[in-house]
């Protein structure tokens, strides 16, 4: 076993989350800065991570590996391949932004701000965990221990309805979490049948599995996936935790946590049940456009700027998910890229419209109205986050969203057109919504919105910064989640299906 | 016929751990009846303590020295005394585990900050309450210290009874843990009126159980001609089909051994009896008689009834999935701490239960986890959880004793959060959620029950699980994000008995949930039942 920079990785801001709890009560104003000089840390060791991670060799690289609990064949293995190390950059780079942006929220929550920022913490170790795990049995831990610092962040820091957001949360991810751990045990069962019991991912990859036994396993996991990405029909508790939650939590909540959804698909659900995946695979794209064109519709509906911006995700998880399951090189990158680039830009819009509603009292997008007029760089942060989210080309989320849609394309005319709506529809609620709040005559009450301050330009700006250049020049992502891609799907054993139109050039035809 | 008398052959060595419990009992009665009142407590606690240290030191050495049989499943033992006790693997694993969790509640029968110097149990429990006796037993101070012997009288039963090689071997240990029992649950301090009939409610319920299992293994005798569960076992097997009359006597044994351990519908005791009874008692009962209980369970059909397994797995199966729905749904609507653990106590006999029915005993390579140590192991995760959260129970109190009701632990999270966060802890282990042990002993049954075939009830014990998992969250959100109400308890300040009960059950609810190896280990070298 070489050095084990994963487990470090992780292991930071859990170290960091213990210190803020023994940080005595009387320092708690030192919470936020500890915090972030912990998530700093971290992000430096992300980025020293995805340095050693060689793009080109493929496969799960940085990998450690020590024997947990024999009898169960289960292991303590960490390592990352291209999918998990973009959603790792993910996370260390959206942990240090949230602090930064939320420095004041835990000052008015019902516990100290030490234990917000701790929460915080803990939730950023564990999710490293989770997309570095590369056995079964730990990843589903980490997955279910995720549930714990997101549940005292709803329920101890958010709005008046934070109690019922929180266990409505907790009682669908459970849900969800024990119908996997039904097929967890299911996958034990399977593997000591063949010999040795063994969760490690390689080995459950080669094991042999009745197609019954696969169907019943694959539901098991994706139906807890589903719930977490979330996707129609249970995606109900996500519009309530993001109106209840503080605009950090939803960040860590959307933009991270629920990306464990639709990273599981691609690792577990398709990895370790491909004949079952394909099987499934018609009805998942189905769900997944109605997610799409669902979710868009009801965001237009809403009156309540976060969940608005919670109903888009609903959409744009549609898109990803849809991706996955039509199994095309460029659906499947177009949908880890996705994940990436969803992050930023529904961090973005989550952050900034909390700013807003925090400087006036009120979510309701009838209380606002020319805002531009008095506070012209929250705006126009505000439209470059909203133009995001509806895949303007040259701000990432439309490369991926168009990477979706071409592979799409491929497999499902149908699905592809149908879907191809979702962004017509997206354009209605961004554009309805910025003009309501910042266009037009200034309402009184919105007179007096100060305009983002150093420490929220510092926080946002990285943000943009990003969608701007994964916009024009995406290709270094790609490198990284392509091999892992094709991996995946080489593992289902589709055959990519070939263009319509010969595409190849005549001197590369085979002689005679 | 010659009359002649053979002296039985008993191997001292192997039943040393029960013979300890039993001669410290003994030594304690007649210190309850010849020391003076001054020191009696701290003779009694010595002596208990010592007694209970002694027997696990036994254990160890016994199962140290268990010889290996051979077999299709590994095992190791030997019958002893005549065959009337089974010095086995199982046994000796749930031996210890009794012992462990038994050195506990005795910790906890100790405490005496709580009540002024005095310990929860009545001073004179002759005294009827509201009288003019009572009121002196009161005001001298008068302390009773029975409970001590009594307790390991309990502990003796519960050791003999899963280690009964013989069904009237059983049947007498069954009574020697209940009869203490039923005493224990009447001496509480406070409340003795509902104390005293949740003694009533369980001794005619016990006794009626106690018939019920007793013309069973009338019944199992007429039909095999023998006491023993190895002759039980081979007469079974012999037979192709099964007769009424063992299948009533199966049955009715059933019902016997259903009701100690609280499982639907054999149930309604739970409640009342766990309310009324003394805290420190009720967690012993919680912990201890339920694996004494199982373990009888287990051996009784696997070893006795294992030839009739087609017979009797139905029924398990709608008593497991019986027992889960009912310990899960009814829970929802309590409104006391102690309620709510006993209906939490019987949907967790039905998690037992889908281990148990999965009848699983490895696969060729003898590696996995087989339905017997994954029940062992679940017993063991449960009991530490268990004794904690009362633990907690004893020390929420007001003017007037233990405060249980629910609404009163409003803001318990803000005012106490050690104290508040170690019961979230328990709960989130008795939830199933993982890095606790309840995570890992949930795995294991389920594991076992799919291994033996019944996926179909995994699925349904992971859905009950989520109705569980509800009314643990609700008592996390009533103590952490409730504000306190006007007249909220204060947290006892606990002596180092209680504190150390506490912090034991933490650690171990920890530790079996972050590195179950070990115990699992332990668990898994038991091996099977020696016939």
């Amino acid at each position: 076993m070489s050095f084990p920079l994963l487990t470090i990785l992780g292991g930071v801001p859990l170290l960091g989350a213990l210190l803020l709890v023994a940080l005595p009560r009387s320092r708690a104003a030192a919470a936020p800065m500890v915090a972030l000089v912990c998530s700093l840390v971290t992000l430096g060791l992300g980025v020293v991570v995805a340095w050693q991670f060689d793009a080109d060799a493929g496969g799960f690289q940085l990998s450690e590996e020590a024997d947990w609990i024999p009898a169960l064949g289960a292991h303590y293995a960490l390592g990352v391949d291209g999918i998990g190390l973009t959603l790792v950059l993910l996370t260390v780079v959206l942990t240090p932004v949230v602090i930064l942006a939320s420095w004041r929220d835990g000052d008015l929550g019902r516990w100290s701000a030490n234990s917000f920022f701790a929460w915080v913490l803990a939730l950023e170790g564990l999710a490293i965990g989770v997309f570095a795990a590369t056995d079964v049995f730990l990843f589903y831990v980490l997955f279910e221990a995720t549930l714990i610092p997101i549940y005292f962040l709803i329920g101890g820091f958010g709005g008046p309805q934070r109690s019922y957001a929180a266990v409505k949360f907790l009682l669908y991810s459970l849900l969800g979490g024990l119908l996997m751990l039904a097929a967890v045990v299911g996958l034990y069962v399977v593997s000591a049948d063949a010999g040795a019991p063994s969760y490690l991912l390689t080995d459950l990859m080669d094991v042999p599995m009745e197609e019954t036994t696969g169907r019943l396993l694959f539901a098991g996991f994706f139906v807890a996936f589903a719930i977490k990405a979330p996707m129609f029909p249970v995606h109900t508790w996500l519009p309530d935790a993001a109106a209840s939650a503080t605009p950090g939590t939803s960040v860590l909540l959307v933009s991270i946590l629920d990306k464990i959804g639709t990273f599981g698909m691609i690792r577990f659900c398709l990895g370790l049940f491909p004949e079952a995946s394909q099987w499934a695979s018609p009805v998942v794209i189905a769900l997944a456009v109605f997610s799409v064109l669902y979710g868009a519709l009801v965001a237009i509906g809403q009156t309540d700027m976060r969940r608005l911006v919670a109903y888009t995700s609903v959409s744009h998880f549609g898109f990803i998910v849809l991706g996955i399951f039509v199994f095309t090189s460029q659906g499947g990158s177009g949908s880890t890229l996705y994940m990436f680039n969803h992050g930023l830009s529904t961090a973005a819009l989550f952050l900034v419209t909390g700013m807003l509603i925090q400087r006036r009292g009120s979510a309701q997008i009838a209380d606002f109205g020319g805002v531009q007029k008095v506070a012209p760089v929250l705006a126009g942060v505000f439209l470059v986050a909203g133009l995001s989210s509806l895949s303007l080309p040259g701000l990432s989320p439309f490369v991926s969203e168009f990477l979706v849609l071409a592979g799409t394309f491929r497999t499902s005319v149908l699905a592809a057109v149908v879907a191809t709506l979702g962004i017509v529809l997206a354009a209605l609620y961004i554009l309805l919504m910025y003009q309501r709040t910042m266009n037009g005559p200034l309402q009184a009450s919105a007179a007096a919105i100060p305009d983002l301050g150093l420490r929220e330009r510092l926080a946002l700006a990285p943000l943009l910064a990003l969608i701007l250049a994964l916009g024009f020049f995406p290709q270094p992502l790609l490198d990284v989640i392509n091999p892992a891609v094709g991996a995946t799907l080489s593992h289902v054993g589709v055959a990519q299906p070939e263009p319509d139109v010969d595409v190849s050039a005549p001197d590369e035809e085979p002689q005679p | 016929m010659t009359g002649e008398f053979d002296v039985p052959k008993v191997e001292y060595a192997l039943v040393l751990p029960l013979l300890v419990v039993f001669g410290g009992a003994l030594v304690g009665v007649v210190i309850e009846a010849f020391a003076s009142r001054a020191w009696r407590y701290t003779a009694q606690v010595g002596v208990t303590v010592t007694t209970l240290v002694a027997a696990l030191v036994s254990t160890v050495l016994v199962g140290v020295g268990l010889d290996s049989i051979g077999g299709d499943v590994p095992a190791r033992g030997e019958l002893v005394v005549e065959g009337a006790i089974v010095v086995d693997g199982p046994s000796v694993f749930l031996w210890g585990l009794l012992l462990v969790l038994s050195l506990i509640s005795a910790l906890l029968f100790a405490e005496r900050r709580l009540e002024g110097g005095l310990t929860s149990f009545a001073g004179q429990a002759a005294a009827l309450p509201g009288t003019d006796a009572e009121r002196v037993a009161s005001t001298e101070r008068i302390e009773h210290t029975e409970v001590f012997p009594l307790m390991l009288f309990a502990v003796g039963g519960m050791m003999v009874f899963p280690a009964a090689g013989d069904l009237l071997i059983m049947f007498v240990a069954l009574e020697v843990l209940s009869l203490p029992l039923y005493l224990l649950c009447g001496l509480a301090r406070r409340r003795r009126l509902l104390s005293q009939e949740a003694a009533m409610k369980y001794f005619l319920l016990g006794a009626f159980s106690s018939a019920f299992f007793l013309y069973g293994i009338a019944l199992v005798y007429g039909y095999a001609g023998s006491f023993d569960l190895t002759a039980i076992d081979q007469a079974v097997s012999a037979s192709t089909a099964g007769t009424p009359l063992l299948l009533a006597g199966i049955a009715l044994i059933a019902v016997g051994l259903l009701f100690k351990i609280g499982a639907a519908p054999f149930h309604a005791w739970t409640p009342d009896v766990y309310q009324g009874a003394p805290t420190a008692v009720t967690g012993f009962m919680a912990a201890c008689t339920k694996i004494a209980a199982f373990g009888a369970l287990l051996r009784v059909f696997y070893v006795g009834f294992g030839g009739a397994s087609w017979d009797w797995r139905p029924l398990i199966w709608v008593v497991a999935i019986l027992t889960m729905v009912v310990g899960s749904l009814v829970a929802i609507t309590q409104s006391d701490i102690k309620r709510m653990l006993a209906y939490s106590s019987i949907a967790h006999a039905g998690f037992v239960l889908v281990g148990f029915v999965g009848l699983y005993s490895g696969n060729a390579t003898g590696a996995g986890i087989t339905s017997l140590s994954s029940v062992l192991f679940y017993l063991t995760t449960y009991g530490f959880s268990t004794l904690g959260a009362f633990a907690v129970v004893t020390l929420v109190r007001d003017a007037g004793g233990e405060t249980t009701h629910l609404s009163r632990w409003a803001g318990l999270g803000r005012s106490s959060p050690v104290l508040a966060g170690a019961f979230a802890f328990f709960l989130l282990a008795f939830a199933g959620i993982p890095l606790t042990s309840g995570f890992m002993g949930k795995w294991m049954v389920f594991a076992a029950a799919w291994a033996g075939g019944a996926w179909v009830l995994v699925v349904i014990a992971v859905l009950t699980s989520l109705v569980a998992a509800f009314f643990y969250v609700r008592v996390i959100v009533v103590m952490f994000f409730s504000d306190p109400g006007v007249d909220a308890p204060a947290v006892a300040v606990p002596s180092a008995l209680t504190a150390a009960v506490i912090a034991v059950a933490v650690a171990a609810t920890v530790l079996l949930g972050v590195v179950p190896g070990p115990v699992l280990d332990l668990a898994q070298q038991a091996g099977a039942f020696v016939r």
